[in-house]
């Protein structure tokens, strides 16, 4: 199961990207045509070489299962995939995922979903009783087993009641492949890609995904060699050939792993200068420089703006000198962030609020108690 | 003359103002704008162009003479090395306003976001002037070269919000930013200096808020009722001696 070498090493991706996100607190179902609509507004920000989407709350039917979303480019990756998938999870349910054949989309590969649990092997009673590991952990490790063993598979996404979609076209393109309109959440975000130094292919549009993070990027990351190599320490393995992938290993590491709250987590990611951290009070100060030292090789350099989304929320966070837009709205109980206001007002015509939030400043919105 | 812009694509809508500008229109209204690209771009006729809507980035870029209404928010880039002519949009603006603008008058009621005024400039007669009239982001008036930039602070959504942002006047080597009510000196960059406006600076001043608040219905004594700062470069040249020693 030793993978290729990938033809192109390129480390990094300069992207003049589109982003769009929504939220609904309590909850409130979506059809996907919303976030279409948004992202399509912005069509002109990508160049046809990568769309995707993230949506929570999908599948409730199968809320307790992780919802794996896989990516095929050949026949003996799925071969091998089922195989190791078999050995090492209960499948609820397995199919393929719904696709419309459309002239915009030439040559996709084959997509498949899953809603598994971990089997109880002895491996996996090892990895519980003696490593100290969770149900999350041992997803996490399958997750890099199958990206960076198995030749021409991908996972796509791995959380629950949840999926990424993406692939190579223009984001309405790839949700018309993906049928989205036919999907509710109460989390969306949208992405329009604009690759400059990677491949635009499957695997490298936006989302990136790990259990149920996602994590929609405009901008490049420099500091990815510094971040890629920090993951890898704690068994995180880069394979998606673009920077962005380091953010959702980050927040997986920091959030999940470190117990970080998520405004402490941003912090890391887009931690302020040092001159300004000498010049707060002396609490936060010391709080502040702690985050620098222990995490500076999770600090990300370069111009961004993301967002990132669990089951817990949605988060958009810019780079601490706000090299690229975001701007924010919200009306009643939704909050909207995107590159630009107009694909808020497309869906939103009058917002509550409209705000530009500052950089390095994550705006955090969680879902309501006791929804999701 | 209406447009109706509901869903038109940028190109089809800036050809259609292009042709209706060639035709000899001087007032054009266009209706359900959203965030269409490039609107005014390079139109060198004084036309009035009243927008209904959010207009997309590059908003009255390279543009000599004419003059656009926004009645909603801006967005980004608006004035991008614009010549001449007005642009005035009745609620908030994005990033990055007045990019190398060269001359003309860029006015926005509420705030504006990072690196507005970067790199304006003026020369004779071409005197660029950009007012805000709510509160501004960091690296305001970034590499100024040339013009005026004024900030009112007055007139913002967020009560919570400091007047300006961090490093404001970064590299900043000619013309001159006015604030409403003074600056946090903590917050400027080490090129510019704070001075009290001359009596020919006040006088400038008042003909320049003038204008604005006639643009928005805005009372000129209430407007002037706080003193302003004067914020001018310490130096023509604040990095001639980065990498070598200027002579002298």
């Amino acid at each position: 199961m030793n993978k290729l070498k990938p033809t192109h090493r390129f480390q990094k991706d300069i992207s003049n990207c589109g982003l769009t996100g929504f939220i609904s607190k309590s909850g409130k179902l979506v059809g996907g045509e919303v976030i279409i609509k948004s992202i399509a507004l912005m069509h002109d920000r990508g160049n046809g070489l990568g769309g995707g989407f993230a949506a929570y709350g999908i599948y409730p039917e199968y809320k307790d299962f992780y919802a794996f979303h896989m990516m095929y480019e050949n026949d003996m990756a799925l071969q091998l995939t089922e195989e190791y998938l078999d050995s090492n999870f209960h499948i609820e349910q397995q199919e393929d995922i719904p696709t419309r054949r459309t002239k915009a989309i030439a040559t996709p590969p084959v997509f498949k979903r899953y809603f598994i649990k971990p089997l109880q092997t002895d491996k996996y009673k090892e990895a519980i009783q003696f490593q100290n590991m969770t149900d999350d952990d041992v997803v996490v490790g399958h997750v890099m087993r199958i990206n960076n063993e198995i030749e021409g598979a991908f996972v796509v996404s791995s959380g629950k009641n949840m999926g990424a979609f993406k692939g190579v076209g223009y984001p309405e393109e790839i949700a018309d492949f993906f049928r989205l309109e036919e999907y509710t959440g109460y989390i969306w975000t949208a992405h329009n890609r604009f690759p400059t130094n990677t491949p635009g292919w499957w695997g490298g549009a936006h989302p990136f995904t790990l259990l149920d993070w996602s994590i929609v990027h405009n901008g490049e990351i420099s500091s990815y060699g510094i971040n890629k190599r920090y993951l890898e320490m704690y068994g995180y393995l880069c394979t998606m050939l673009t920077d962005t992938e380091v953010v959702a290993y980050m927040l997986d590491l920091l959030i999940r792993k470190h117990g970080l709250p998520p405004h402490l987590a941003s912090l890391a990611l887009a931690s302020p200068f040092w001159d300004m951290i000498d010049s707060l009070p002396e609490d936060e100060r010391q709080l502040l420089t702690a985050i620098r030292q222990v995490y500076g090789s999770a600090l990300l350099n370069g111009p961004f703006a993301i967002l990132f989304a669990s089951n817990k929320g949605l988060i958009g966070l810019n780079d601490r000198v706000k090299l690229r837009p975001l701007v924010c709205a919200s009306k009643d109980d939704f909050v909207y962030m995107a590159s630009e206001e107009a694909a808020i007002r497309e869906i939103c015509p009058a917002p509550d609020k409209v705000w530009a939030p500052r950089g390095g400043q994550p705006v955090i919105v969680e879902m309501d108690k006791g929804v999701a | 003359m209406r447009i109706d812009a509901k869903g038109v694509y940028y190109r089809d809508l800036n050809k259609k103002i292009r042709e209706v500008v060639a035709a000899g229109a001087d007032k054009i209204e266009l209706d359900n704008v959203n965030g269409q690209y490039f609107i005014g771009d390079g139109i060198n006729k004084p036309v009035t162009i009243t927008i209904n809507g959010v207009p997309g980035n590059d908003l009255g870029a390279f543009m000599n003479g004419a003059t656009i209404i926004v009645k909603d928010n801006g967005q980004d880039n608006i004035g991008n090395t614009m010549n001449a002519g007005k642009v005035v949009v009745h609620g908030h603006a994005g990033d990055v306003l007045g990019y190398g603008m060269r001359g003309g008058r860029l006015h926005i009621r509420k705030d504006v976001g990072y690196r507005v005024g970067i790199h304006m400039k003026s020369y004779l007669e071409n005197k660029p002037v950009l007012i805000a009239g709510g509160k501004a982001g960091d690296f305001f008036g970034e590499y100024m070269a040339g013009g005026v930039l004024i900030l009112l602070g007055m007139y913002s959504d967020d009560t919570e919000k400091p007047k300006h942002g961090f490093l404001l006047g970064t590299g900043m080597h000619g013309g001159v930013i006015y604030v409403r009510g003074g600056v946090d000196e903590k917050k400027l960059s080490n090129e510019v200096g704070v001075f009290s406006p001359t009596n020919e600076d006040e006088a400038e001043l008042k003909g320049y808020l003038t204008e604005y608040c006639k643009d928005f219905k805005l009372d000129i004594k209430e407007v002037m009722k706080e003193k302003f700062v004067k914020i001018v470069p310490k130096s023509s040249c604040p990095y001639g001696d980065m990498y070598t020693p200027m002579p002298r």
